[in-house]
């Protein structure tokens, strides 16, 4: 046997040790169902209440009616006096990040909006560098990915951790400090790439000197988050924890080892390169938007998720297989060819925690799924959650050779990128912080009725996007495999439908300009007077908006 | 769950097997590929030309991996045999590309070997390909009076008819542009990387 099959066969033999790792662990007791660990995101007696602060009292009142034709219990007082010491300990941060977020995001979305019109009109804002396409194009990526995406899932998890582990945050002042550097390093990097110094490899061009600020803020954010998480008052581990926490370690190592400069060479940094590439956004933006899904559903309509079991074969199934899928972004070059035949193998295993999901969320909302109608959370976690499957499966069948054979190269590609990235995403991420805003400023939503035109200005863009984009990107591809076509002909048969792509980012950064603006008027108190003070509001005043 | 060491480790151990399969055992196995006989080494002057490539970004529309004729039509649309590992030992960092919006150009050097052609392609891509949506590059060209020009020494660009400037003014190249172009005429792997088979 040759060192390719040798290798692959090893390869296939660490997933069965792991999945037998897991039905250990299940046998150890976890064979059970556990309701007591699916309500830990629920005060004693809070089960069958509603939650969505992102609505008005009245509002919240008809959701609870809709949800349970009653008032809705009322929930031990000394857990609500817990959750608000916990919200309180974390707001700062969380307010960082979500800001810095919302900077990033306009940024990002003004710069993607400029490289897909420069696509078919290529002669337009050509006069200086920092504005040519393939610089333009990559401060977006910069931008969403690390601005929006990180500094959004970091709030998002600092704001979850202490909620869920009923503790305050431990070293709130490092994590400050944390995100002012990973800021610094983003800045710093966007500048860069846009002077021309970049190093060179997708996801990675952020100069690794550069880098180097980015790690020590993230590892200034870890710490806190493990001292916070070792200092736990809750007995159960609730499944967001650990998609949280294992995404955050995650990819701090996954960035440092992708950005050591001088050991990767050759085709073995293409490897690398998409390894870190793929592993971004199934280690990190998934964990955390899969956690995020896992509280704010629930959370929300008041039930605690169907199955505890399912969630943890989710978790665990994810973590083995996602890691290994990065190959396929390499089919056809000239890489190992047991490396492809892994990643593809691995792609396809997939289905298995996105169906795991799918069915313990289509379990956990049955019959409540009208509640959407209400709640605008809940919205885009339906939303961000159906993406999810649907772009998972996609990507499952997109890493098949016969079906790579025509999206590799194209448009197609990007299309599921964005369907990935901003369909679920960004609209779990959109989700969440209507929710936790108004918990972390004790501020309500000024105008909510942005908060609907901002749902389906972003809705309508990226399915405009991604229906232009997949067809425009298979017709490109079919072009390009035919020999008696010139090359030339897989230009010409995308450009209407890349001008449609610039029609839905078009929506999309009006989407961002409507949640941004309603983000300042509600940080700068605009708008009716609400239920009372700041940031750093009175005690008090806090406990009272808990118990409306 | 409710331990938080089965949580760290487990998700150690996971990332640890992705870890080995797509960069531990990629790096032993490739790390001693020796280069291709006939592969020469870039000069300082395509290196700098490598640079402005990268800077520029154009790897987002252009890959360097011809593949298999059972993968495409590749090697009929003259862009070479399919790539090995050897062809890229002196490429730091990899410039692989998961784009096609435009040809791929591992073997561009070979293909177009013109100056001229790259230059004024650059200049205005479509000048030479009507139809192409790549991006012109003025910023790295600079338009000037004839007479300096011929007084600073610099050749003026070859533009085809209506693509010029006004008269009595040239575009020249910026040392940039001039870089760029030797790198691009350098990308010629098409010396053969098995051995001949033996003459029967």
């Amino acid at each position: 046997m040759d060192s390719a099959v040798l290798s692959l066969l090893a390869a296939f033999l660490l997933s069965i040790i792991g999945l037998f790792a897991f039905i250990w662990s299940l046998r150890k007791g976890l064979l059970v169902e556990n309701p007591a660990a699916a309500s830990v995101i629920f005060a004693r007696g809070e089960v069958g209440r509603v939650d969505d602060p992102a609505l008005h009292a009245e509002d919240h009142r008809s959701l609870q009616r809709a949800a349970a034709g009653a008032d809705g219990p009322v929930a031990d007082p000394s857990d609500l006096q817990a959750r608000v010491l916990a919200d309180r300990s974390s707001a700062l941060p969380v307010f960082m990040f979500v800001a810095f977020a919302c900077f990033w995001l306009l940024l990002g979305s003004v710069a993607g909006l400029t490289s897909s019109i420069k696509l078919h009109a290529p002669d337009w804002l050509v006069e200086q560098g920092w504005l040519t396409f393939g610089r333009i194009r990559t401060v977006h990526l910069t931008a969403v990915l690390y601005g929006w995406i990180t500094n959004a899932a970091l709030g998002l998890i600092l704001w979850l951790l202490p909620r869920l582990l009923r503790t305050e945050l431990r070293g709130a002042a490092w994590t400050l400090l944390g995100g002012a550097l990973v800021n610094t390093g983003i800045a710093a990097g966007i500048g860069a790439i846009s002077a021309g110094w970049s190093d060179g490899m997708e996801y990675l061009e952020i100069p690794w000197q550069i880098g180097l600020f980015m790690a020590a803020g993230l590892a200034m954010i870890i710490l806190p988050v493990l001292f916070t998480l070792v200092n736990r008052r809750a007995e159960h581990l609730y499944v967001s924890v650990w998609y949280c926490v294992a995404g955050l370690l995650w990819v701090t190592l996954l960035f440092v080892v992708a950005k050591m400069p001088g050991v990767h060479t050759g085709v073995q940094q293409a490897t690398t390169n998409w390894w870190y590439g793929h592993n971004v956004l199934g280690l990190w933006f998934t964990p955390v938007s899969v956690g995020a899904i896992y509280y704010f559903l629930p959370k929300i309509i008041g039930r605690p998720v169907r199955s505890y079991n399912l969630s943890i074969l989710g978790f665990w199934t994810l973590a083995f297989f996602y890691g290994q899928v990065g190959g396929h972004h390499l089919i056809g070059g000239p890489v190992p060819g047991w490396l492809v035949t892994l990643s593809i193998v691995q792609s396809l295993m997939m289905v298995i925690p996105v169906i795991a999901f799918t069915i313990n969320m289509g379990g956990t909302l049955q019959g409540r799924m009208h509640l959407a109608r209400w709640s605008p959370t809940l919205r885009f976690m339906m939303f961000g959650g159906l993406v999810y499957l649907a772009s998972s499966l996609q990507g499952s069948m997109e890493a098949l050779r016969s079906v790579n054979a025509v999206t590799h190269f194209t448009h197609y590609t990007v299309g599921h990128a964005h369907l990935g990235a901003y369909g679920f995403v960004s609209m779990v991420l959109f989700g969440a912080i209507y929710f936790m805003l108004p918990r972390v400023l004790n501020w309500e939503w000024p105008y909510p009725r942005l908060i609907t035109l901002h749902f389906w200005l972003a809705a309508a863009g990226i399915s405009i996007y991604f229906v232009a984009l997949t067809v425009g990107g298979w017709l490109q591809g079919l072009a390009m495999l035919d020999p008696a076509r010139a090359f030339i002909e897989s230009v010409t048969v995308t450009l209407p439908y890349l001008k449609w792509r610039s029609v839905g980012g078009s929506l999309m950064v009006a989407s961002h300009l409507v949640f941004v603006g309603h983000f300042l008027a509600m940080a700068l108190r605009f708008g009716p007077v609400r239920t009372g003070a700041a940031l750093f509001a009175p005690a008090r005043d806090l406990e009272l908006s808990y118990g409306k | 769950m409710e331990n938080e060491i089965k949580l760290a480790s487990g998700a150690m151990v996971a990332l640890g097997v992705a870890t080995a399969a797509l960069v531990v055992m990629p790096y032993l196995q490739v790390r001693d590929v020796p280069a291709p006989a006939r592969l020469q080494p870039y000069t300082d002057a395509q290196l700098r030309g490598r640079q402005v490539y990268i800077a520029n970004g154009c790897v987002y529309c252009h890959s360097q991996q011809p593949r298999d004729r059972s993968l495409g039509p590749d090697l009929e649309r003259g862009w070479g045999r399919a790539s090995v590992p050897g062809d890229y030992v002196h490429d730091k960092p990899h410039l692989l590309g998961s784009m096609r919006t435009g040809p791929d150009l591992l073997n561009i050097g070979a293909r177009q070997p013109s100056k001229d052609w790259h230059l004024g392609h650059l200049y205005q891509p479509r000048a030479y390909v009507k139809e192409s949506i790549m991006p012109s590059y003025p910023f790295l060209f600079s338009v000037k009076d004839e007479a300096e020009a011929q007084r600073e020494g610099e050749q003026p660009l070859k533009l085809p008819p209506g693509y010029g400037p006004a008269v009595g003014r040239v575009v020249v190249p910026t040392p940039e542009a001039l870089d760029l172009v030797k790198y691009l005429q350098a990308l010629d792997r098409t010396y053969p990387v098995l051995p001949a088979p033996a003459k029967p």
